[in-house]
């Protein structure tokens, strides 16, 4: 499984401007999307640990249920409709680009 | 319940690990009397899982059938797979306890159970499938030596096996004399037998399939016991929380955060921990080699999140339910005593909710599952641990890759075979012993010795094969460390006052140490292997992006 340093065909798909596009689009949408995920459910955290009367606060006077409810599943929902968004984007178009790569690098 | 026993639960739910429960909780339990329904409904489900067995067998020739069911799970399958890798009877039994007993609390716990999913698709999934082959060792040792980063990630892999395997094995037992009124050593030897004949006879494939019915029953089972839960409060969130309010001693504070999390150090430790520990645990890495490429990797992990968001979702729900409905009712508490000792211990709170509202009937199906579950779970381990043993250390370590398909299939069905009575004879020596200091070690270890050197040999280039053995093993010394000087083992095991470590993840110390060490030694290394893996680096990204080279690895 150790490859030769250099195979020529990695340096190829290496050269294909594609490639490149591939690895700065996706890796940027990768970024972003854990970025949203981690400030998220780390500030989420501090409110719990540092501010908790925030989260107590009742979603309307005539409420019990406190708001820190339907933010908590928020995040749960979230970050899971950003594994969609992230798989959406990554099958479809880079996973075109990759295929293209592909077939221009193995011709 | 104290705070720290809820923590460990917390992170044994996580885990699958019913047993931290069996550890913290459920400790040393009455025999109950046998229950005829639940036995029968888990005779149902063996034999239809040796059914899929036998099935199975017949379409296991190859080492990659064995391993990976020769990549042909598809990511909707497989994502059922994950999570029910990921949605034990310990989340079901765990997280469901830490809502009844501390409310708001144990809801936060939920979502920090939950977030790492997302992470592990956005950063490893489509790499893990492009590089990997049979095991995680296959992507750590890529560009590095082959002898030495395959051997002790290898290591790895089988300490992270063997202390979950204990953990699950006592919890088995525990649950099993608990639930079905069965004794411990029977529960035990059926565990590891089933276990044995899934992973030899069938590998990969029947242990994804046996994974794939308990996601389904553990899912159905949810969503009718919060279906009759909340049929009881005329479907109203709101009421369940009013009625909750009223029947819970902490009152209107269960609506917010608590005491659990106020110390943000051990918060983060423990989130770490498990964020990462999962994400290098064996048996979970190994479920990204059974989808044919990174499309289906992507889609697995979509689908799995889904199922275990909605899953966590529900849990809550019966969480709050509980507090009324088992908080309430004295036929639960020992001696009657309404606010006393829940009967069973403290994690029982949804079984008791099943009875409730299903009778005996429904509860005799939960245990049923809960039994499947854990079965489902030390196949995966026992799987993975096999692979450790026939494919890196006996394959490509010790016969160099000279090994035939015949040979390192008979190795691999002769090392299950070994790994299942391990698991018996120390399941059975562990069983009056508090085994959940392991639960620490177990995520631990996965997160300071197997994660540091994955992650980096994926991102970093700098990496060497003399930095990734130091790291590994700072990271392995610390971890053990730390567990030891933690409260699960130098208060709870050695008997000492006070704990030296006081949190119960040591995640981010030990964690943190692997990467420094690994990072600055890899830095310092100027040899000529050290060059030569540099180079190497460029190649295994382009095949870590694209996946070419990958689909040609998996045909040989």
């Amino acid at each position: 499984m150790h490859s030769p340093a250099n195979n020529p065909v990695y340096e190829r798909v290496r050269r294909n401007p594609k490639f490149q596009e591939l690895v700065r689009q996706r890796s940027r949408l990768a970024l972003i999307l854990s970025v949203i995920v981690l400030v998220g459910y780390y500030s989420f955290m501090m409110v719990v640990a540092f501010a908790p009367d925030l989260l107590h606060k009742p979603m309307s006077d005539d409420s019990v249920l406190s708001v820190g409810f339907p933010i908590g599943a928020g995040i749960i929902i979230l970050s899971w409709l950003l594994t969609g968004v992230y798989s959406h984007f990554a099958n479809g178009r880079f996973q075109d680009l990759t295929d293209e790569i592909t077939r221009e690098t193995l011709q | 319940m104290t705070a720290r026993r809820i923590l460990l639960t917390a992170a044994a739910a996580t885990l699958s690990a019913v047993p931290a429960l069996a550890a913290g909780d459920v400790g040393q339990l009455e025999k109950q009397p046998i229950n005829l329904s639940a036995i029968g409904m888990f005779i149902a489900f063996v034999v239809m899982t040796l059914g899929i067995t036998y099935w199975a067998a017949s379409r296991t020739r190859s080492t990659s059938d064995f391993y990976t069911a020769g990549g042909g799970i598809s990511g909707f399958q497989n994502g059922l797979a994950i999570a029910g890798d990921y949605m034990s009877a310990a989340t079901l039994l765990g997280l469901s306890s830490l809502v009844f007993a501390k409310g708001y609390d144990g809801f936060v716990y939920t979502i920090s159970f939950f977030v790492g999913w997302p992470i592990i698709l956005f950063l490893l999934a489509e790499r893990l499938r492009n590089l990997g082959h049979f095991t995680f060792a296959d992507i750590a040792s890529y560009r590095l030596d082959q002898g030495k980063i395959r051997t002790f990630a290898a290591i790895g892999s089988l300490t992270v096996v063997c202390f979950y395997l204990i953990v699950q094995m006592v919890g088995a037992g525990q649950l099993i004399k608990l639930l079905f009124g069965l004794d411990y050593n029977v529960a035990v030897i059926v565990v590891g037998v089933l276990m044995v004949v899934y992973v030899t006879f069938g590998g990969m494939i029947a242990t994804t399939w046996v994974q794939i019915i308990k996601a389904v029953l553990l899912l159905g089972a949810g969503v009718i016991l919060a279906f009759l839960a909340l049929s009881r409060f005329g479907f109203s969130l709101e009421a369940i929380a009013k009625s909750a309010i009223a029947s819970h001693k902490d009152g209107v504070k269960i609506m917010g955060p608590g005491t659990l999390l106020a110390d943000p150090v051990s918060a983060v430790s423990l989130s770490l921990g498990l964020l990462f520990g999962t994400a290098a645990l064996p048996h979970i890495m190994m479920r990204f080699f059974t989808v044919p490429n990174a499309r289906e990797a992507r889609k697995s992990v979509f689908y799995a999140s889904g199922f275990i968001g909605f899953f966590f979702l529900i849990v809550c729900v019966l969480g709050m339910a509980a507090i009324t409905i088992v908080g309430t009712d004295p036929q639960f508490f020992e001696g009657g005593k309404v606010g006393g000792k829940l009967i069973g211990g403290g994690n029982m709170p949804v079984m008791h909710l099943a009875k409730a509202l299903g009778g005996d009937l429904f509860l005799g199906f939960l245990s049923a599952v809960a039994f499947a579950t854990i079965l489902a779970v030390v196949s995966g381990l026992a799987l993975a641990g096999a692979s450790a043993i026939a494919h890196d250390l006996y394959a490509r370590v010790i016969r160099k890759g000279e090994a035939t398909e015949r040979e390192e299939m008979r190795v691999s069905k002769i090392a299950s075979l070994v790994l299942g009575v391990l698991a018996v004879v120390l399941g059975i020596a562990f069983e009056k012993q508090n085994v959940a200091f392991l639960v620490g070690l177990t995520f631990g270890v996965a997160a300071s010795v197997n994660f540091p050197v994955l992650i980096l040999s994926m991102y970093w280039k700098g990496l060497t094969t003399r930095g990734a053995l130091a790291g590994g093993i700072a990271g392995l010394i610390s971890a053990v460390t730390l567990v030891i000087l933690s409260n699960a083992v130098w208060v709870v095991v050695l008997n000492n006052p006070k704990p030296i470590f006081p949190y119960e993840q040591p995640a981010l110390f030990s964690m943190t140490l692997a990467f420094l060490v690994t990072i600055i030694v890899s830095k310092l290394d100027s040899s000529a292997s050290a060059r030569a893996e540099r180079d190497a680096f460029e190649d295994q990204f382009v095949r870590s992006q694209t996946g070419i080279g990958a689909a040609a690895a998996a045909k040989h």
